[in-house]
């Protein structure tokens, strides 16, 4: 048997070694590198490791139309594709991963520790647990495990075969995991999040798997170009090719958050520590979105009229209950996760507003371009709230309870105006740049005839804009009781404050000028087979 | 020009946050005195009866088809110089109202001016939409940073019922897009969407979306209900710009918007709308008698007014839309006047209760003249502005359907008694009691006030007595107001020289209805108000 050396693009995948390298060398450094340097060591490596990453990516990007067909290519012997969206979509994760690495390096806030335990073995409440805390020890690996995430995360939207797809899935899965139960404070809290992620995560996974056995069962390929050649010539046994689109649409939905896979969000964003779930809220979703679109429109986009009517009931359940459910929470990262929940659904009416080219008029938004410019406002608006949520806290860390943040608009009023900055742009106020990214979402879903989803969208707008407006309310126009202790704004370093002072920044320049942005999103032209 | 009227403002709003606390007051009432400046200047640079002009066009989000457009015609100047009037006349007469946070209140106020300048000069409706929807984000923060207590729920159901409008104005503004791109390239200027051919099922679902949404925020019967919660929380001064211009911007869409773009469905929709106009000033009127609190009986008084504007847009003639248009001046005017002057009670008597003011008029007769010139100018009286545009309005009213315009004419009825009644508890009969000036409103510091005082009508009666008249600065506030009043009372040519080119280009050219200009109504059979 002849072993063929399989052809590596080197150059256009190198975003993706850039990463992984730098994640396994995070590894070697934790061995090799003492404790009291590690890190900083780690730190710098890491910022390093997503910048350079970031460059290569906008080199590729620029050089994308010399490649390949001249709109990208299909790499690795089939199994990743770098085509314009793919590094649309690198760029956004690697931009919010250093956001999230800038978040995870913020020692200020605890005196000096970062806000992961000391010693994720040692039990809650045990000798081991005070023993760490007091010799102030710290994990340093989180560095690495949140580089293998970004690394699954990017191959995740641009990989070719569904055997890649899937294990991207489990790379970017598996430290997102770890890194839920690492919280220094709260830490059962935080321990049953990630034993709650991980079970329900594995189980969807399981479903995913599940999936591409069934699709390939029907293509007999695991490549999106070969299920969309047997899509398109219809072979028989559609069964297996519908039921296959389901489990796969099970795995993915899990990931974005979507009704009725949403269970595990509110309770992993409130345990996680904080820093995690800014990053992993906004990161996940644009990678889990990015692999939906790339699923949808390339593998099944001509089985348009069998998967869309899902994904209106989907998209439609998963805004009404996000929204009216965050109504009733009383802890502001709870009140978080069921608006991603209320986003997601914002999300796949964008995806369901797919439409043939030749239905476009010139120059008319497409779903693609609605979706990436969604996802780019909806992670910087995210990380932001999150961010400012680290700031906000008690005598007992973190103080995400409702009741703490009463009249904060009078204590620290460039805080909460910050905060009710993201929640504006969360809630679609124009002059903001959640506002056009509704816009363009509702837009394209209107253009390819799903009005009945667009106008649930907007009821569901309505009731979010009272969650939001009521917790402005309550920063601002109300008097704290006497009898309640309040938190107040922990100055932090310049990690955070610049993480929160460019997502701010970007959310009101993306609001009132998002046209070089749009453009950019509809440049990236069309995913290719 | 007319960016450089809205940058002014909004400049001044993005500064005043960072300059000293002490001069925040001196210099917002500066920087809204510059764009007075501005407003006239550009209404002198005005041709009346050229359609839009002073336009400016920018490629704004080129893949939505959104242009930065910027123009007036005869109801957008209008608007925009009682915009720029109305400012600094608030800022003047409501003193006292910042004095919390002087720093936050004169920000937000002239934010609020700045976008309202926008809504009235946007031509396109995209940036129309955008605007719109941002004046909001300051009036939340002034309705509930600086009223009385409950404000924050006031404030939030003021923000809830404007933001469900918008939304449902988004649907309609999002179908319009669709509409556009399927006939070639896609467009949001006005002058596009006009010559637009929408269907007519389209055009009406389109036209529910935009009016509902200026229904709210006119506001109309069903949806009104903000109103009053949001005037009597509100400080005086705060409600003035809401009622008296931020209101305008439902009835200035209306004309703009439903009758400009969807002229058909807005004939379609007549009976229905008119119907609901008509309850609006009989309704309005009713509950406004019965009030108690003053702030929220001039904020109910409105929901009439706004009955008759919307009927006059909507009876299709040239003499309802031209008295329609002038109704909006008349209003803001007289409306805004009886806003400051019962503000201007409410900080001396420390209460809004009516019926714990009483026999004001000997100790502050001046107050009292300024209260009745506004209140008669209300309801209408003969030789104040006010009767002018009602008239046109209940003539074309009559020209439409006999019992509409019988029924809108009880509006008038109605109106005498609760201007009346009001003025009657408020200034005449015994003295009450004077709570505590702390109590409620926000300023306390008035000399004069005091819990404590006794219980008989002597000791009553000389606490009353007490209470100072209108001050310098009170009275030079208000006193653009009311030349304005009688100005144009008198002579009311100049603004409907104004208005009614508009209101026959928009009723011909667009809807396409004939019919004659109004004159003016005979002037010389009018009664002096006081």
């Amino acid at each position: 048997m002849d072993f063929i050396k399989p052809t590596i693009e080197y150059v256009e995948l190198l975003p993706l070694f850039i990463v992984f390298g730098v994640a396994a060398l995070g590894v070697v450094v934790e061995a090799f590198v003492a404790r009291e340097r590690r890190h900083v060591v780690q730190v710098s490596l890491a910022a390093a490791g997503v910048v350079g990453a970031f460059a290569a990516t906008v080199v590729v990007g620029l050089d994308l139309d010399k490649t390949g067909s001249g709109r990208g290519l299909v790499g690795a012997e089939g199994s990743v594709v770098v085509d314009g969206p793919s590094v649309y979509l690198w760029g956004l994760i690697l931009i919010f991963a250093l956001g999230g690495v800038a978040l995870f390096a913020e020692r200020r806030l605890e005196a000096g520790v970062p806000a992961f335990a000391g010693q994720a073995a040692a039990l809650p409440g045990s000798e081991g647990e005070r023993e760490a805390s007091t010799k102030g020890l710290a994990h340093t690996e989180v560095y690495p495990l949140v580089m293998f995430a970004v690394g699954g995360m990017m191959l995740f939207p641009a990989s070719g075969d569904l055997l890649t797809m899937f294990v991207a899935l489990e790379v970017l899965s598996l430290p997102l995991y770890l890194l839920c139960g690492l919280a220094r404070r709260r830490r059962l809290l935080s321990q049953e999040a990630a034993l709650k992620y991980f079970l329900l995560g594995a189980f969807s996974s399981g479903f995913f798997l599940y999936g591409v056995a069934l699709v390939y069962g029907y293509a007999g390929s695991m490549s999106f170009g070969a299920i969309h050649t047997s899509v398109v010539n219809g072979s028989d046994n559609r069964t297996l090719l519908l039921l296959g689109i389901a489990m796969l649409s099970v795995g993915l939905l899990f990931k974005v958050g979507a009704v009725p896979f949403q269970a595990w969000t509110p309770d992993v964003y409130q345990g996680a520590p904080t820093a995690v779930t800014a990053f992993m809220s906004a990161a996940t979703k644009i990678a889990a979105f990015g692999a939906i679109l790339r699923l949808y429109y390339v593998a099944f986009g001509a089985d348009r009229w069998d998967w869309q009517p899902m994904m209106w009931v989907i998209a439609i359940l998963t805004m009404l209950v996000g929204a009216v459910l965050a109504c009733v929470q009383t802890d502001v990262k709870r009140m978080l996760a069921y608006s991603s929940i209320a986003h997601t659904g914002f999300l796949l009416t964008g995806v369901l507003g797919v439409q043939a080219a030749s239905e476009l008029a010139d120059s008319q938004i497409t779903s693609l371009q609605a979706v990436l410019f969604y996802l780019t406002v909806y992670g910087f608006a995210t990380v932001g709230a999150f961010a400012v949520v680290t700031l906000v806290r008690d005598a007992n860390g973190e103080a995400p309870s409702f009741v703490r943040w009463t009249g904060l608009g009078k204590r620290s009023p460039v805080v909460a105006g910050v905060f009710s900055l993201f929640l504006l742009s969360m809630a679609g106020i124009p002059l903001t740049s959640g506002f056009i990214g509704k816009w363009a979402v509702f837009t394209v879903a209107m253009s390819s005839g799903a009005w009945p989803v667009v106008l649930v969208a907007i009821a569901s707008s309505i009731i979010a804009v009272y969650f939001y407006v009521r917790y402005i309310r309550l920063m601002f126009f109300t008097d704290p009781d006497p009898d309640d202790e309040v938190a107040s704004v922990t100055t932090p370093s310049l990690f955070t404050s610049v993480t929160i002072a460019v997502c701010a920044v970007v959310t009101v320049v993306l609001g009132v000028v998002p046209g070089p942005v749009l453009d950019l999103a509809a440049q990236v032209g069309d995913f290719i087979r | 020009m007319l960016t450089v009227l809205i940058l002014v403002p909004l400049v001044g709003a993005l500064v005043i946050p960072f300059l000293p606390a002490a001069t925040a007051r001196s210099i917002a009432i500066g920087v809204s005195a510059g764009t007075l400046g501005l407003g006239v200047a550009a209404a002198t640079m005005y041709d009346v009866g050229s359609g839009m002009q002073l336009e400016e066009k920018v490629s704004w989000i080129e893949s939505f088809g959104v242009h930065y457009a910027l123009g007036v015609d005869g109801l957008g100047i209008l608007m925009v110089l009682l915009t720029v009037v109305i400012t600094p006349v608030v800022m003047l007469a409501g003193w006292h109202e910042g004095e919390e946070a002087p720093r936050s209140y004169y920000a937000w106020m002239l934010a609020l001016e700045a976008l309202s300048l926008a809504v009235f000069c946007a031509t396109d409706v995209f940036l129309f939409y955008v605007v719109f929807e941002a004046t909001l984000i300051p009036a939340y923060f002034l309705v509930g940073g600086f009223g009385k207590e409950g404000r924050g729920a006031a404030a939030s159901k003021f923000l809830m019922f404007q933001l469900a409008g918008g939304l449902v104005l988004l649907a309609s503004v999002i179908g319009l897009y669709v509409v556009s791109s399927q006939q070639g390239e896609p467009s949001y200027l006005l002058e596009d969407l006009q010559d637009l051919d929408i269907s007519t099922g389209a055009g009406r679902w389109l036209f529910v979306g935009f009016f509902v949404a200026f229904a709210i925020k006119a506001p109309l019967f069903p949806v009104h209900t903000w109103l009053a919660d949001t005037t009597e929380k509100a400080t005086p001064g705060v409600s003035v710009m809401l009622v008296c211009v931020l209101d305008k911007i439902g009835t200035f869409g209306m004309l703009r918007f439903c009758l400009g773009i969807f002229p058909e469905a807005s004939q379609w929709a007549t009976p229905v709308v008119v119907t609901l106009a008509v309850i609006s000033i009989i309704y309005g009127a009713l509950v406004a008698i019965a009030q108690d609190d003053v702030l929220r009986l001039i904020g109910l008084t409105s929901l009439s007014h706004f009955g008759f504007i919307t009927l006059g847009i909507f009876v299709f003639s040239t003499q309802g839309s031209s008295g329609a248009i002038l109704y909006m001046v008349n209003h803001g005017i007289g409306t805004a006047a009886l806003f400051l002057v019962a503000g201007y009670l409410i900080s001396r008597r420390g209460t809004t209760l009516i019926s714990e003011m009483g026999g004001l008029e000997k100790a502050t007769p001046v107050l009292a003249g300024l209260m009745l010139v506004a209140g008669l100018a209300t309801l209408g009286l003969p030789g104040l502005s006010p009767f002018v545009s009602e008239f046109l309005v209940l003539l074309a009213a009559f020209d439409y359907a006999w019992w509409v315009g019988a029924f809108a004419v009880t509006g008038i009825v109605l109106a005498a008694i609760y201007v009346l009644w009001m003025y009657q508890r408020i200034f005449t009969g015994p003295g009450h009691e004077i709570a505590g000036a702390a109590d409620g409103h926000g300023h306390a510091g008035h000399d004069g006030a005091g819990a404590s005082s006794g219980s008989t009508a002597t000791a009553v009666r000389s606490k009353v007595e007490t209470i100072p008249d209108a001050t310098p600065r009170e009275i030079l506030a208000v006193a653009p107001l009311m030349v304005a009043l009688v100005l144009f009372g008198f002579f009311p040519q100049p603004l409907l020289d104004v208005s009614n080119p508009y209101a026959e280009q928009l009723l011909q050219q667009q809807v396409g209805v004939q019919d004659d200009a109004p004159e003016v109504p005979p002037a010389d059979d009018a009664e002096t108000g006081e």
